[in-house]
């Protein structure tokens, strides 16, 4: 028996020897379920394909940045998981939430095994072989323990009410929290039992953690106040409270009993329950960060060996399969995707989770109110059905414009890009596809360019220059001018790559191109899942880079430049390549070029592929603003800028089904800033927002222009043609 | 039978006899008289409706089992027995189905010489001269014929067609024709469902091609057409991607048109589309590449992109 | 049901085609040399009725410029065997020799149908599937799109013009010009051509060039830009006022 003068707590909360029996034989079919549910789990991710390690041998590309396109060191992802910096990324409000609960949960996790250490461990080794049960829960270390992990318990009650309330309030207003799926089954299907899982989950903790506080109050009501319990004060101050109410001595002393009761039930079927549920994040998500690898995304893995594209289960890397188990379905993903937003069929966070539900019937493992329920077997849960095509829909994997938002807020760390291309390389290996990508596909297989022109015409744009282009493949160069297809064969955009070339002539760039050598480089070809294709391109480039002298390469096309910087070291490429925003931009840090104030009130797209894929956001913007232009940012800048929905080869396939443009969703956001003109930096993007400030009746208000054809005006090279630079709005 | 003689061969498969049949009746008397024969035009299957065909010296009427509907396999031994009865110097027939299952064949039988594609045909002293054209109408090529036997089949539209149709034949002959062995049968012939849609009946047409881009952009040019109170047709593509309805679809294979005024938007001109408009009174062309073949047919054109450029009609008309 | 391709290779219409010296033919040195698009739907065609009714599906032609990417090409698509007949014959070869070559190795093969493409850009002397049908003595018929096993034969659905189809029922073997196939011919990853190429398997058949009649042609030139249309400039709003007015003047009464 304890004294009362020793500063310390009864642990068990029954008294006889069949409940101490009850107590651990329930603990030990909880811990029986919990590994086994874990072990399950991890057999699951053994099956996968282990991860590809020859990524890791080729050669390093230069300006590899951890975080961005090499893995995340182990220390910086310690330091991520611990401030839980993915998750109060662009919302700190949830962050902070999920801060407090997470230390919180974390202080009370280790506040159990303390207690489990001394009275189940040290208690049992001394009474066994000191012949005296003894226990160092006791004086100082109770009085601290309590006053740190009262602390920590209250730290998770109020993150987790916070999320719940929040969960609650904006369920109807948050497009993350709203479950409705993108792409809707024919069939119909429910996801009422994802929802009773968030709310079994949340309201579940909160009722553990909750009972926890209420236990400690009555104990300390039940011993009458000890003067010590003063250190456990958050439960001094509840204790006090069923004091006022009345609850005295024995009263409290059942009550307690019960209470323990119900308190440990539920702590022990939360941890049975964990493997099971969304709970599992706990680890999942952890593990994933450790693992993830966002270089991943800009330089595509190869296809598992034997299979042209993922066909089934085992075609899954051990890396994906733990990463559809971090999903918390928060929804980031679903809100930032230009497809979803568009109207499209795609939502990241719906692909994730029917892709883990399909894995998980497809190993037998069951979940607690976590799976989406349908009248028949389609979708995740046709098991014997072809994985890119029955298990996700066609529709569903063409919607990607692989813009890479939902990788880059992922709080968890899943690569959703990667296994898209990869489930994609199915249905193009199958010949399933649109028309229109098909024709572009051959296209490029044939002239090596997507618009179908000869190969010859490549060069054709120089012809309205009154300067000659040097031939890089006859002459020494100093930069290798890469234009791709749009800078080569759009009408609208050789103007552009004339007024480039002028203004590189102009400031003594040395510099030549490929002429009809260049094909197109491939990374929307690779993208769209043509792997065999980009392999016959980047043989065929780097054929003619090799015809060719020159040290570095510069881009028009930030794909281009995304592939080449990224994804060409693999297959011998050894110069360094820059976007020509970074070309302009040294002109002017270098002081090699005086700019005249153009006083134009301007905002600034950041290509998916030059921003958030290659972290370029500077370079464009310090053209803008020596230019003299006021630069005014759209809401979604730099690495949470808006796609125009042209990348991994949407731009070749039909849009017409989609509710909205993401180009003209772009539009109406920067013409909320009231400014003359929208600056891109990339050809595709000049196309794509062309024609959306037409068809989104913004002609007259704001004009699309290239950062060059603001640096050729503020350097007297040109003047912005067309009436809006007249129009534009003054200020 | 002369060996100067020029032999076209009717190609009425339905309705009445094709436009082309008289344009190469007319190109027909010109060879003739310069070679100093005659004209023949041979009617297979069908005696209906040859009386039109009065510009021919000589008409011949075969008739015989397999010969109607029309049957490729019964009609090029019909075919080839009465030519070898004739004896011509010059068979023409168009580059159509008819010519095409018959030319290639009886050529290769008799070792006769064979052009296609011609748009343009001469004697220049004992030889045939032809101009084909070739590579989709982007290059032409100007051959020898030489001075035997000929077959040559013609794109429609190339020879002017009028005041062949004469009425009243001289000349009609009737041949039975009694096939030896039969490998094809008719089975169906089927003509285009009426639809209510008639666009060969339309004043105006405004009419798409591929440069339309998607289904949805049908929309637009539907639009403009019901603002101008006009018909609305489509090339080829747009028919195969199935945005529209094959009664729309104007060329070869789809209906021959010839309204007043023909607005193309985003076609390029293939050969096969030119032949079912190059009629039409006026024919004002949108394609944002000005090397489109369509401009070559078109009175009025402009690189103006048809979605500026559709908007701007609407607004000015009050749509 | 053994069904023979003829497929061909063609000059790629995307180029801008000049004319050699000679000023006969097109220069060929520079311009790519691609499948003759109808060819392709003649494969699709066979290969479509192997699916649907077994066979084996041979692919065959004359050899010329990238050949070979054409044959591993439907080899990687389904075909069974791939023919390259070698005659060392360079340059623009006519339809009356081209099908005497086939019809030569044809009469030593068994075959249920020849299916190739109704025609091609520059088969000035006639459209293959005529030629080689007579060549044969085979029954053929030209601009098919239709075409269905029917018991003793065929069902053969062909394209009249204006609209009309007719469908006639042929009894094989027979010589089919495919205007198109039942779908658009798919699409094969390179991935799969390169399989094809690593497997190899072309079966390469020497052959003598024949000679042949056919026209002689004597120039090859570009179309006179005759009844050029007047260029009504490229804005937008001036362009719409012109069309108005043009449509107003021709008579036709616009709302």
């Amino acid at each position: 028996m304890l004294l009362a003068v020793v500063e310390t707590r009864k642990i068990f909360g029954g008294t006889t020897h069949l409940e101490r029996v009850f107590f651990y034989l329930l603990a030990l079919v909880v811990l029986v379920v919990f590994f086994a549910g874990l072990g399950l789990r991890v057999k699951k991710y053994m099956a996968g394909r282990p991860l590809d390690a020859s990524r890791f041998r080729r050669a390093r590309v230069p300006l590899e940045k951890p975080g961005v396109s090499a893995p995340v060191p182990l220390t910086q992802t310690g330091v991520d998981i611990a401030a839980n910096r993915t998750v109060s990324r662009r919302n700190h409000a949830v962050g902070g939430a999920h801060l407090l609960l997470f230390w919180g949960f974390l202080g009370l996790l280790a506040a159990t095994i303390i207690v489990g250490l001394d009275y189940d461990v040290y208690g049992n080794l001394t009474r066994i072989f000191g012949g005296k049960e003894l226990s160092f829960f006791k004086g100082w270390f109770y009085l601290g323990y309590n006053a740190i992990f009262d602390t920590a318990g209250l730290a998770a009650i109020v993150g987790a009410v916070w999320l719940a309330v929040r969960r609650i309030r904006d369920t109807k207003s948050s497009v993350a929290l709203d479950y409705t799926r993108a792409q809707k089954p024919r069939s119909g299907y429910s996801r009422a039992a994802m929802t009773a899982g968030d709310h079994l989950f949340i309201f579940g903790l909160i009722l553990i953690l909750f009972t926890g506080i209420l236990l400690q109050g009555l104990r300390i009501d039940a011993a009458g106040f000890p003067s010590f319990e003063r250190w456990t004060w958050l439960g001094y101050l509840v204790g006090s409270g069923f004091g006022a109410l009345g609850l005295h001595g024995s009263a409290a002393g059942t009550a307690h009993f019960w209470l323990w009761w119900v308190h440990i039930l539920m702590a022990l079927a939360f941890v049975a329950y964990l493997p099971f549920s969304k709970a599992l994040h706990m680890i999942s998500a952890p593990a994933n960060l450790a693992v993830r690898d966002p270089g991943n995304t800009r330089r595509l893995p190869s296809p598992p060996s034997g299979h042209a594209g993922y066909q089934d289960f085992a075609d899954f890397t051990s890396k994906e399969l733990l990463g559809f188990d971090a999903c918390t379905k928060c929804g980031r993903c679903h809100s930032v995707c230009p497809a979803r937003t568009g109207g499209a069929p795609l939502s990241p966070r719906d692909l994730i989770l029917d892709l883990r539900q399909y894995a998980d019937r497809k190993r037998g493992i069951p979940m607690v109110l976590d799976w989406e329920e349908r009248p028949d077997q389609s979708g995740p849960k046709n098991l014997e059905g072809r994985l890119a095509g029955e298990v996700i829909e066609p529709a569903t994997l063409w919607s990607c414009t692989t813009c890479m938002a939902c990788v880059e807020i992922c709080p968890v760390g899943i690569e959703h890009v990667p296994t898209i291309v990869s489930l994609r390389r199915s249905l193009v290996d199958a010949g399933e596809m649109d028309p229109t990508l098909q024709a572009a596909l051959e296209n490029i297989a044939t002239q090596g360019n997507s618009f179908g022109k000869s190969s010859r015409m490549r060069a054709r744009w120089t012809k309205g220059l009154d300067i000659p282009i040097p031939d890089a493949r006859k002459e020494e160069v100093e930069y290798l001018w890469f234009l791709g297809d749009f800078a080569s064969f759009d009408e609208r955009l050789q103007e552009i790559s004339r007024t480039l070339a002028r203004v590189l002539t102009a400031n003594g760039i040395s510099f030549g191109i490929l002429y009809e050598d260049e094909r197109n480089a491939g990374n929307d070809v690779r993208r769209a899942g043509e792997e065999g294709l980009f392999e016959m391109l980047v043989e065929k480039n780097m054929e003619a880079f090799s015809k060719a002298s020159f040290k570095k390469i510069f881009t028009t096309d930030p794909h281009s430049f995304n592939t080449l910087r990224n994804e060409y070291p693999a297959y011998g490429l050894d110069k360094p390549v820059m976007h020509y925003s970074e070309l302009l931009a040294s002109l002017i840090s270098e002081g090699r070029v005086s700019l005249a104030g153009l006083d134009k009130k301007v905002t600034y797209h950041d290509p998916c592929y030059l921003g958030r894929y290659n972290r370029i956001f500077d370079a464009p913007r310090s053209v803008i603003t020596s230019a003299g232009c006021e630069l005014v940012e759209m809401p979604r800048n730099r690495t949470n800028s808006f796609c125009c929905g042209a990348g991994g080869g949407r731009i070749w396939m039909d849009d017409s089904v989609l509710a909205e443009r993401p180009s003209a969703n772009r539009i109406r956001e920067a013409a909320e800033l009231d400014v003359g003109y929208f600056v891109v930096a990339c050809p595709k993007d000049y196309a794509m927002f062309s024609d959306a400030v037409k068809s989104t009746g913004n002609e007259d208000r704001m004009k699309v222009v290239d950062i060059v054809e603001l640096f050729a005006e503020a350097s007297g090279e040109l003047a912005l043609a067309g009436a809006a630079s007249e129009e534009a709005p003054e200020s | 039978m002369a060996e100067n003689d020029v032999v076209v061969i009717a190609e009425r498969v339905v309705g009445g006899h094709p436009d082309v049949t008289f344009e190469l009746l007319g190109k027909a008397k010109e060879i003739a008289s310069a070679l100093g024969g005659e004209v023949h035009c041979l009617v297979v299957g069908s005696p209906e409706g040859h009386e039109c065909l009065g510009a021919s010296d000589h008409l011949h009427l075969v008739e015989g089992e397999h010969l109607w509907p029309y049957n490729p396999h019964a009609w090029e031994s019909a075919v080839s027995a009465l030519l070898t009865q004739i004896k011509p110097r010059l068979v023409l027939a168009s580059t159509g189905t008819v010519g095409i299952d018959l030319c290639g064949a009886l050529a290769a039988q008799s070792g006769s010489m064979l052009a296609s594609y011609v748009v343009d045909l001469s004697v220049e002293g004992s030889t045939l001269m032809a101009v084909a054209q070739l590579y989709g109408g982007k290059l032409m090529a100007e051959c020898d014929l030489g001075d035997g036997p000929a077959f040559v089949t013609a794109i429609p539209g190339s020879f002017a067609s009028q005041a062949t149709r004469v009425d009243g034949v001289a000349n009609a002959t009737s041949h039975a024709h009694e096939a030896a062995e039969v490998r094809m049968r008719h089975v169906a012939l089927t003509e285009p469902e009426k639809t209510g849609v008639d666009i060969t009946s339309e004043e105006l047409l405004v009419s798409v091609g591929r440069g339309i881009g998607s289904q949805s952009n049908i929309d637009l040019a539907q639009e403009l057409a019901e603002v101008l109170g006009a018909g609305l047709s489509a090339s080829r593509p747009v028919i195969d991607q199935g945005w529209l309805p094959k009664a729309h679809q104007v060329g070869k294979s789809g209906k021959k048109v010839k309204p007043k005024i023909y607005l193309a938007l985003g076609i390029s001109g293939a050969p096969e589309h030119l032949e079912g408009m190059r009629q039409a009174e006026l024919i004002i062309a949108c394609n944002t590449d000005a090397t489109a073949p369509i401009f070559e047919v078109a009175h009025y054109g402009t690189t103006a992109d048809l979605f500026d450029l559709v908007p701007e009609i609407l607004d000015l008309i009050g749509g | 049901m053994k069904i023979v391709v003829a497929m061909r290779q063609i000059a790629d219409l995307v180029e801008e085609l000049e004319v050699d010296a000679s000023g006969a033919d097109i220069d060929r040195e520079f311009v790519k040399f691609v499948s003759n698009e109808w060819d392709e739907a003649a494969l699709e065609e066979a290969l479509c009725l192997k699916e649907a009714h077994g066979g084996e599906v041979v692919v065959v032609g004359v050899d010329d410029v990238d050949f070979d990417q054409t044959l591993f090409g439907a080899l990687a698509k389904g075909a069974d065997r791939a023919v390259k007949l070698d005659c060392g014959f360079e340059g623009w070869m006519p339809t009356a020799v081209r099908a005497e070559i086939l019809a030569r190795w044809l009469r030593e093969e068994s075959f249920d149908l020849v299916l190739t493409g109704v025609q091609a850009a520059d088969d000035l002397d006639g459209q293959l599937a005529g030629v080689l049908g007579a060549r044969l003595g085979l029954p053929h018929a030209a601009v098919v799109v239709g075409l269905e096993p029917d018991g003793s034969g065929f069902k053969v659905t062909q394209e009249l013009g204006g609209g009309v189809t007719l469908t006639s029922h042929a009894t094989g073997p027979l010589v089919l010009g495919i205007q198109a196939a039942r779908q658009a011919p798919r699409y094969v990853p390179i991935s799969r051509i390169r399989q094809a190429m690593s497997a190899g398997g072309i079966e390469v058949v020497e052959v003598e060039a024949p000679s042949a009649r056919a026209p002689k042609v004597t120039r090859l030139f570009a179309p006179e830009a005759k009844g050029r249309a007047e260029m009504l400039g490229d804005k937008p709003s001036e362009v719409a006022a012109r069309i108005v007015e043009l449509i107003r003047a021709k008579g036709v009464s616009v709302s």
